[in-house]
């Protein structure tokens, strides 16, 4: 691991040096880790040269962990204590995870998320993925020899707000400064955009192992915008794998796959996976496997597999045509198809965008890491690297948010599609004379029943004085965050009496849930945990020193000078409680009033912002 | 310190833009990128948590007026509101007998409509409707001096009703597709 780096006492470091940022593709089967140097991304190998670490985690003998290809190699004797593919399980209970039965774990159904019981206790998707995630933060440490400033994470567009927030917490437990998640196709989408240079629309398609992802963005003018997103989270490259070794059985007299057994199937499915990236390449292979122990030597076509999966890119295709339909978009406008995710490889795929389209599609980056590379830029840039003028992207919710209402029925608050941050309140009203509580549940989905959407979160407003029915009114309000994160809030408005209550999706970890991970002695976690807290703090501490010293460099102007005294009185208390209190609540209690202290100072800026913004000019520039 | 802009400025007023129902798209869009050039959160991740949060609260907002401005009937629906007549959408919905006339025809012919063809047929009269409505509302609104708010908010009633049976096509058209 680096050395912390110690400055000389009173001098903060050079507020313009370089800021360790990086981007993290958190995969379902593998992950990767990219950053900018010498102004180009590239993904970090490992001391080995490989820049693939495999989504695997065992949990060994005596509390060790194994991460990446070793945890892969010790799977087939330690199944049920070697953890792949935990991205399945990221924010989910165990009804929701398909094909449950035929993985080799103990599952634990737990509330808020499925666990898997293992010999060093029982694990959930977000202490596995933080292990990855320390893994990977480790190695950009390794590489550049300082702490890592921050992270921008990708997660799949259909992920929902659960699968967000466990995401989040995952790396909140690794130690990671979360710059923004931002989705899949965006990153591709960024890795070729500024890699072209090239204004107008584009989309990207994203066919993975398990799901499908489709999103429609424009750029212009230095800003990306995400016009529409649409997909299949049940529809990927395994797919193909069943339909080729399905076909395959059928012309061989073998009956069906899944008349056989569980060992023999995944055989069979393997082979059928290796004869589908062969086919990639040439026209014809030979497919082996073993049934009942007698071994089967078959030949493979492409064409075979194309038509043994034909109605598969006829699904994607249709839903690529959904979300053009969806932007009002007609295919001539779109300026270039992006390729990402392993399956995008089969020429198949390649061959019907370009029918599609009349133009071939941008297949120039690697499709294991285009997804990286674009997070890589993003967060160069959201850490302040990157040269002036450089992008804006401008995301949207992928799916809409509601309330249940009356009958089991959904009342949608942000319709999908609307870009983000963004929030929407809407007045409720009671249902019975004298009712004093409500149920508020939050869901999400395009279905109109409440049974058919994913249930995010259930709260109660209580507190409301009695009144006659339809008398009161309830002001329900939906926030999204720039991480595409939701927080709602309710509150009482006739009666002056507030109520208001923020909840966080039921199956996020709270606070208090991942404070307790970390206690418990996580790997990744320095040996002293509060050491570890008071370094963070003072990382924090000396954040928020520079950032505030460059707002009062750049804007200075805008304060009396009795205000810019009391910020400076206020930073260096910060600064004096990071030198000299040995503990992380006096520290973070400075930060605090230090950003209360500035709150009218950044609004000040923010409307000096806005105004040169309205007059044109470039905000780079000023 | 400069007042300049607040949050409760007008959509318009933020946006730079005159205060009427036609306005230029490009513009728009134009200054929506510009805005959240300068306010977006993701310009202010390395600052402090105030800064943050402002930017929050101004990206929110700008985000708001832009969808508001974008859609021509939000758009009219918040120019009556800006003149103090409220829309009612929920407890108003008395139409003229030739509008409900109409509708009933749309809704019998998507009904009968089998082929994907009828529907998009079917879709391209209501959208040539639609746009004629729109102009007469440009007409209502931007062409004299002293605009009748509350036959304005009529007619958005009556285009929102368009509007809801265009995504009931939208969605046969998905089931035949």
């Amino acid at each position: 691991m680096a050395l912390l780096q110690i400055s000389e006492p009173g001098q903060a470091p050079d507020p313009h040096q370089r800021r360790i940022a990086v981007g993290i593709d958190l995969g379902t089967t593998h992950s990767l880790v990219a950053a900018v140097r010498h102004g180009l991304p590239e993904c970090l190998p490992d001391e080995e040269g490989r820049v693939i670490l495999p989504s695997a985690v065992r949990y060994t003998e005596g509390g060790g962990r194994q991460i990446g290809h070793a945890a892969l190699e010790a799977q087939a004797e330690d199944a049920e204590n070697t953890v792949v593919s935990a991205k399945r399980f990221m924010g989910r209970m165990l009804a929701d995870v398909a094909g449950h039965q035929r993985l080799p774990y103990r599952f634990v159904d737990q509330p808020g998320m499925v666990g898997v019981a293992t010999r060093d206790g029982v694990k959930t998707a977000v202490e596995v993925s933080a292990e990855i995630l320390a893994t990977l933060r480790f190695r950009a440490e390794d590489t550049f020899d300082d702490d890592v400033y921050g992270a921008v994470i990708t997660v799949p567009a259909y992920f929902d707000d659960a699968q967000r927030q466990a995401t989040k917490d995952a790396a909140q437990l690794a130690g990671l400064n979360v710059l923004r998640l931002i989705n899949e196709p965006t990153a591709a989408a960024i890795a070729y955009g500024l890699d072209q240079g090239v204004e107008g629309l584009y989309a990207v398609y994203d066919l993975g192992g398990g799901t499908f992802d489709i999103s429609l963005l424009r750029l212009a003018r230095g800003v990306f915008e995400v016009v529409a997103t649409g997909g299949d989270s049940a529809l990927g490259g395994d797919d193909y794998d069943q339909r080729l070794a399905s076909a395959l059985l059928q012309r061989a007299g073998l009956g069906t796959l899944e008349a056989l057994s569980p060992r023999e199937r995944r055989n069979v499915q393997t082979a059928a996976r290796r004869a589908k990236e062969a086919l990639s390449a040439a026209t014809s292979t030979t497919v082996s496997f073993e049934i009942d122990g007698r071994a089967h030597v078959l030949e493979a076509t492409r064409a075979e597999f194309e038509a043994a999966t034909a109605e598969l890119t006829a699904t994607t295709l249709r839903l690529l045509k959904r979300v053009l339909r969806d932007a009002k978009v007609a295919t001539g406008e779109v300026q270039g198809v992006v390729m990402v995710g392993g399956s995008t490889r089969m020429p198949v795929v390649r061959e019907a965008m370009a029918a599609l389209f009349g133009r071939p599609p941008l297949v120039n980056l690697n499709p294991d890491e285009v997804v990286a590379l674009g997070a890589a830029l993003q967060a160069n840039a959201l850490a302040g690297n990157a040269a002036s003028g450089d992008l804006l992207l401008l995301d949207v919710t992928p799916l809409s948010l509601g309330l249940e209402t009356m009958g089991g029925l959904v009342e949608r608050i942000i319709e999908r599609n609307s870009t983000i941050p963004t929030a929407k309140a809407q007045d409720f009203t009671t249902f019975k004379d004298g009712q004093t509580a409500m149920a508020v549940h939050v869901v999400q989905g395009e279905r109109e029943l409440v049974s058919e959407c994913r249930s995010l979160a259930r709260f109660e407003l209580r507190g409301i004085p009695p009144m006659v029915a339809g008398a009161a009114r309830i002001r329900v309000t939906f926030q999204v965050d720039a991480d595409g994160l939701l927080s709602v809030a309710a509150k009482e408005l006739t009666s002056g009496v507030e109520a208001a209550i923020v909840v966080k999706p039921s199956y996020g970890l709270s606070d208090e849930q991942v404070a307790g991970m970390l206690k418990e002695g996580f790997a990744s976690a320095e040996a002293d945990m509060a050491a570890r807290s008071l370094r963070e703090a003072q990382v924090d501490a000396e954040r928020m020193v520079l950032a505030t010293e460059s707002a009062l460099a750049a804007d200075g102007d805008l304060l009396e000078a009795g205000g810019r005294t009391a910020i400076e009185g206020l930073v260096a208390r910060v600064r004096a409680a990071a030198r000299d209190a040995g503990e992380p609540r006096a520290i973070e209690a400075a930060v605090e009033a230090l950003a209360e202290g500035t709150e009218a100072f950044a609004a000040a800026r923010m409307n000096r912002g806005i105004r040169d913004a309205l007059a044109g000019k470039n905000v780079n520039e000023i | 310190m400069d007042a300049g802009l607040s949050l409760q400025a007008t959509d318009f007023a933020l946006f730079g833009l005159p205060e009427r129902f036609e306005i230029d798209l490009s513009a728009l869009d134009a200054k929506w990128k510009q805005l959240q050039g300068a306010a977006h959160p993701d310009r202010f991740a390395t600052e402090t948590a105030a800064a943050q949060r402002v930017a929050m609260q101004w990206a929110v907002r700008i985000n708001e007026a832009y969808r508001r401005l974008k859609n021509p009937l939000a758009r009219a629906a918040y120019l009556c509101s800006l003149h103090g007549v409220d829309l009612e959408a929920e407890s108003n919905t008395a139409m003229p007998p030739a509008f409900l006339m109409q509708q009933m025809e749309w809704r019998d012919a998507l009904s009968e409509a089998g082929t994907l063809d009828g529907v998009e047929a079917l879709s391209d009269e209501v959208m040539a409707s639609r746009n004629a409505t729109l102009k007469s509302l440009q007409t209502q609104i931007d062409g004299t001096a002293s605009v009748d708010w509350r036959q304005v908010a009529g007619t958005v009633r009556g285009l929102m009703f368009v509007d809801k049976f265009m995504s009931d096509i939208d969605r046969r058209v998905d089931a035949l597709s």
